[in-house]
């Protein structure tokens, strides 16, 4: 389907503007694809949240409360847009785009399967990196232009988390790259055709594996590591003062970002869209089933990490990351180069 | 296109650099700086330079800029507005900016360049290696100096944020 609309736009239009038309198309496809996911994670965690707290949770709005999330992000749209008189007002309005954008352009590089992959960097894992260090410019921006203490105070806890955390993410991917010796994501798939990387690294890959997983959660601000809105002591945090359409923003990009920390690690550890020991290697486009179910199953981990450890305090926070986490990576990528060096990996 | 691309980032750079020198409000000014930063990696991408690209978004914009926020953060309240500077001094600063571009412009349209006519793009397969190649046109001395100069700038970083100790050996109170 995707080859006649490819081949009908070159058809009809000069070729320069067949180009911009269909990079417009791949982009609102992407777009609509992951707002409405988005609105579909935010369900699955009240049902989560529900399941682990022995309740029903959402019920009432389509089959089994299906709907409920779709109804909230119209009952949001409607919602009045209220902003505080001595805000920043320029940097107010601009802090939640900061967010959203940085969030949706980290999503173009994931290879869904063999063909679908709307953007083939040679950096791939890079490029996530770097597009993930611009999104707490948003949240910093949003904190100060609010002009609220609580919200400042916020956004300075997450900065101060977005910078520590981030080493660990790059670090614990960098003890992967070492296996796949490329950065980009359909090299690294294709690696993995010899068994996923977290089977291939074994022992530190699986260490790599934890520290990315906790890091990935102290990334997108979510509990344990949620100090950014710890209702008891900030109210809302960054958010306070946003209303309607510029919450529901920061609500999505937080989803977002939880499906690239989960993506990211499936195409990383997991194998992307390869299907376990190639049963369905005669039939590529069940690839994208495979990328989604992994990466859903990452999500549900995280959601588990939420409702079953407390909040840490902010000083147990930066321990944990430059006293545990940082030291252990060190040496776990020096393991993992001398593992890669001796040939000691585990291949099918 | 490509061209028209460029023509759109460069005038949305000199736009911001302009914006980020005469706004007063001090986090607005770091904020239109952060956008000619995100615009030169634009430009990186342009040139199909994706590694310069994305260290300039890490480095630049997700790191110097973040701490560049958070010092305003500490410093700077809501409602405070930057001086404007004296007449005399503008005009002093903006001739010493103008015969700047001039050095700038006359080095740049003196030199001849040569179009490549098919442009490959760098992978960080050959950064690498040449990074670390003592062969010559290698870069492990400079790569080696720099590192040992990072090495230094932690350490030194981490005695000042240590603080003196007292006489007896006691902390500061502040630590």
């Amino acid at each position: 389907m995707i080859e006649t609309i490819h081949n009908w736009l070159y058809s009809t239009m000069p070729q320069g503007v067949a180009s911009i038309v269909e990079m417009i198309l791949i982009a609102l496809a992407y777009l609509g694809f992951f707002a409405i996911a988005g609105l579909f994670l935010v369900l699955m965690e009240r049902k989560v949240a529900a399941w682990f707290q022995l309740r029903i949770g959402p019920n009432r709005v389509g089959f089994y409360g299906s709907l409920q999330t779709m109804a909230d992000a119209l009952k949001l749209l409607s919602k009045e847009l209220t902003g505080t008189a001595k805000a920043d007002k320029f940097l107010y309005n601009l802090a939640p785009y900061f967010v959203i954008i940085s969030a949706l352009m980290g999503l173009a590089v994931f290879p869904f399967t063999k063909d679908i992959q709307a953007f083939d960097i040679n950096i791939g894992i890079f490029f996530l990196i770097a597009i993930s260090s611009i999104g707490v410019i948003g949240i910093l921006l949003g904190g100060w232009a609010s002009n609220n203490k609580f919200a400042l105070i916020g956004a300075m806890r997450s900065g101060v988390q977005a910078i520590s955390y981030e080493l660990s993410i790059g670090l614990s991917l960098l003890t992967m790259i070492l296996i796949t010796g490329s950065l980009q994501l359909s090299e690294i798939v294709e690696v993995q055709k010899n068994g996923w990387l977290i089977i291939q690294g074994h022992i530190p890959a699986i260490i790599a594996f934890m520290i990315y997983m906790i890091a990935g959660t102290a990334e997108t601000n979510r509990a344990p590591f949620d100090m950014v809105e710890a209702e008891s002591e900030l109210g809302a945090g960054f958010h306070t003062e946003y209303s309607g359409m510029k919450f529901a923003y920061f609500f999505l990009a937080e989803f977002i970002n939880m499906f690239i920390i989960a993506a990211i690690a499936t195409t990383v550890f997991f194998g992307a869209w390869l299907s376990p020991f190639g049963i369905t290697e005669s039939i590529p486009w069940l690839g994208v089933f495979w990328f989604l179910g992994k990466t859903l199953v990452l999500i549900f981990l995280m959601m588990w990490f939420r409702w079953t450890f407390p909040r840490l305090r902010i000083d147990q926070l930066l321990t944990l990351e430059w006293k545990y986490l940082l030291p252990i990576n060190l040496v776990n990528i020096v393991i993992m180069a001398l593992i890669v060096w001796l040939n000691l990996t585990i291949k099918f | 296109m490509e061209r028209y691309i460029f023509y759109i980032v460069a005038f949305i750079m000199i736009v911001f650099a302009i914006a980020s020198v005469s706004s007063r409000k001090m986090l607005r000014s770091v904020v239109y700086l952060l956008f000619v930063l995100m615009g030169i990696a634009g430009i990186f991408f342009l040139i199909d330079y994706n590694f310069l690209a994305a260290i300039q978004l890490t480095v630049y914009a997700g790191g110097i800029i973040v701490l560049m926020i958070f010092s305003v953060l500490l410093v700077h309240h809501i409602e405070m507005e930057l001086e404007v500077a004296k007449i005399s001094k503008q005009l002093i600063t903006g001739l010493i900016c103008l015969a700047g571009l001039g050095v700038f412009l006359t080095t740049i349209y003196s030199h001849e360049f040569t179009v490549v006519e098919n442009s490959i793009s760098t992978t960080t397969t050959d950064i690498g290696t040449k990074m670390l190649s003592y062969e010559a046109g290698g870069f492990i001395l400079p790569f080696e100096v720099i590192s040992v100069l990072l090495l230094a700038a932690m350490i030194g970083a981490i005695i000042i944020a240590k603080g003196e100790k007292l006489e007896d050996g006691r902390q500061e109170t502040e630590d």
